[in-house]
């Protein structure tokens, strides 16, 4: 049951972008949610789309897979809309009481709900085309010029490699422990959320000293391995940027750079 | 070499010590079975012998290495490799060529060198072919057996296994045996098993049975077997073979008792027995 989760939503594949490197892809993904917070205008935001679009095509990902990563936002998506909808003032299309709807409203309920479903369907272009190991080292290498300022990136990456070897472990055990519960006539099942919240008591405490004594017997190992933190540690995988990334870059630019003029337009206008 | 000279060791101040002035030198090449009942120290003197644990009194010395000398740490982990008992519970990385290469990058071996070992070692374990897998899809034997792989790309002299082999079927229990054999036989490393398992044992260059946090045989298995009645009394079984050699004996049969294989006590009861046709034939 539980136990076949898959970890991260990564989908194996030689496309041009899964080849890129992991910093690129970091980089690129950052700088596609700061455009989507620059681009003011509808017509920018359908270029965006656009751009996007033919981004998730270049992945080969099938896009049923982008549908299943926006799934969970829908209502998120509904209740801004909502919001803006009936409380931006405005020039009025419709007013009844206090319930209004104005130009402005659903203007910037579109806007706003193009944003959201960009937003996550950049970010998990991301996690599809990346492996959470390969991901790890990415943020690994984006952070490490911090350690001189004594930001921890060695041990970040570390506390994720071990979460994402332990997080199917853990999950192992928590099944069976689940069913040793059962067996004993636990009810993990039923009754309300008090019930329910209380009937959890007798998984999570085997569970965390289960887990306190694997943590105690991995930093044995880890030790009598020759671990002594981040310093004068070499890596199997090196990361490399290659001229595919440069081209990622040049592409990823120069398409910005246009979504960016248009989606401001009337800025522009209104400056002169 | 490892020299241990008069180790004692107390776990906390005014407790009982519960190492108290071991005395042992192990050759290099030797294959070491280590026996005790619960409790009588042996994970304590494992702990000793890469620096885990420092001694209360007497010294520990690995090729010469002082294992108290802070500044030579790194380079006793090196030589010093240890297995335990939870394969889960020593994997860190969720592939399993990453996680070989665990203890190299720690060295700061160069990449290149660190693949041509990661390389070697999953194939002298033969787990070259699961490289790409995930720890979690493995089963307990071929765990171990990375995890065994992780050490043996550092390069050690020295393997000290603390029950490798207690959390694994039948099946795997062998697969991990045999890998240390061969690691033992083939490239020369020193082994050290702590097992509870005597047929393990009896596989051994060499036994050592501690009790109470002392040493009190120390001696080629056939011989340390031989002794069926002191090792009950100290709570540790003999192999199965063995004790059927004992009970026969006991029973008044003469019987040679320093058979620990199974091929070499079936020969030697059928001696006994005289013709093995003729049972066959009333077991039929
Ligand atoms: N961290 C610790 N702090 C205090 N006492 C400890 C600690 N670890 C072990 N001991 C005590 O030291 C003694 C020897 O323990 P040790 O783990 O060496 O035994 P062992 O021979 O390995 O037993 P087992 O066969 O159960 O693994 C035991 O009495 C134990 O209670
Ligand atoms: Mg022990």
């Amino acid at each position: 049951m539980i136990s076949d989760i898959t970890l991260g939503q990564y989908i194996p594949g030689n496309s041009v972008i899964h080849r890129l490197d992991p910093r690129t892809k970091i980089i690129l993904t950052i700088s596609l949610v700061v455009i989507l917070f620059i681009v003011n205008n509808i017509v920018g935001y359908l270029l965006t789309g656009v751009f996007i679009a033919l981004l998730i095509s270049s992945s080969k990902i099938p896009i049923k897979f982008i549908l299943k990563s926006i799934k969970p936002i829908y209502i998120f998506i509904i209740f801004t809309a909502v919001l803006n909808l009936f409380m931006t003032s405005g020039t009025y299309v419709f007013k009844y009481g206090w319930l209004h709807i104005t130009y402005e409203g659903i203007y910037a309920t579109i806007i706003m709900a193009l944003r959201l479903i960009y937003l996550v369907a950049g970010t998990s272009l991301m996690t599809y085309t990346t492996s959470p190991i390969v991901l790890t080292d990415g943020i690994e290498g984006l952070l490490k010029p911090l350690q001189k300022l004594k930001f921890p990136a060695h041990e970040l990456a570390m506390m994720m490699t071990i979460a994402l070897r332990f997080i199917p472990t853990i999950v192992e055990e928590t099944d069976k422990i689940m069913k040793a519960q059962s067996a004993r006539g636990a009810d993990f099942d039923t009754g309300g959320l008090i019930k329910k919240a209380k009937s959890m008591v007798p998984l999570l405490i085997p569970l965390f000293i289960s887990s306190f004594r694997r943590a105690d017997e991995l930093a044995l190992a880890m030790e009598c391995r020759g671990y002594h933190g981040g310093e004068g540690r070499t890596k199997l995988r090196q990361l490399k940027i290659t001229p595919l990334d440069v081209k990622a870059f040049l592409v990823f630019g120069i398409c910005s750079a246009i979504c960016i003029i248009v989606g401001n337009l009337d800025f522009i206008k209104f400056f002169r | 070499m490892i020299e241990i000279k008069n180790l004692s060791f107390t776990y906390e101040e005014n407790s009982q010590p519960v190492l108290k002035s071991v005395n042992l030198n192990v050759q290099e090449g030797q294959f070491v079975a280590v026996l005790g009942h619960n409790g009588s120290g042996k994970s304590t003197l494992a702990k000793q012998l890469n620096g885990i644990l420092l001694p209360s009194g007497g010294k520990v010395y690995v090729d010469g290495i002082d294992t108290s000398d802070e500044k030579l740490l790194a380079a006793l982990r090196k030589t010093v490799g240890m297995v335990f008992q939870n394969p889960d519970n020593q994997i860190v990385a969720s592939v399993v060529e990453e996680d070989v290469a665990f203890g190299p990058e720690n060295m700061g071996i160069a990449p290149d060198e660190i693949r041509r070992r990661v390389d070697f070692s999953l194939k002298t374990l033969n787990m070259y072919h699961k490289k790409d897998m995930a720890p979690h899809n493995l089963s307990g034997g071929q765990k171990q057996r990375i995890a065994i792989a992780g050490i043996i790309a550092m390069s050690p002299k020295y393997i000290i296994f603390d029950e490798p082999t207690a959390m694994l079927d039948p099946s795997g229990r062998k697969e991990v045996i045999e890998a240390i054999k061969t690691l033992n036989k083939e490239q020369g490393i020193t082994c050290l098993l702590i097992t509870h398992y005597m047929d393990e044992a009896a596989q051994a260059d060499r036994v050592i049975v501690i009790d109470d946090g002392k040493i009190l045989i120390d001696d080629t298995p056939q011989l340390v077997f031989a002794n069926v009645a002191l090792l009950k009394e100290l709570g540790l079984d003999v192999p199965q073979v063995t004790d059927l050699m004992y009970r026969l004996r006991q029973s008044g049969h003469a019987l040679e008792y320093n058979k620990l294989t199974v091929e070499d006590c079936a020969n030697e009861l059928s001696k006994l027995l005289g013709d093995p046709e003729k049972y066959k034939k009333i077991g039929e």
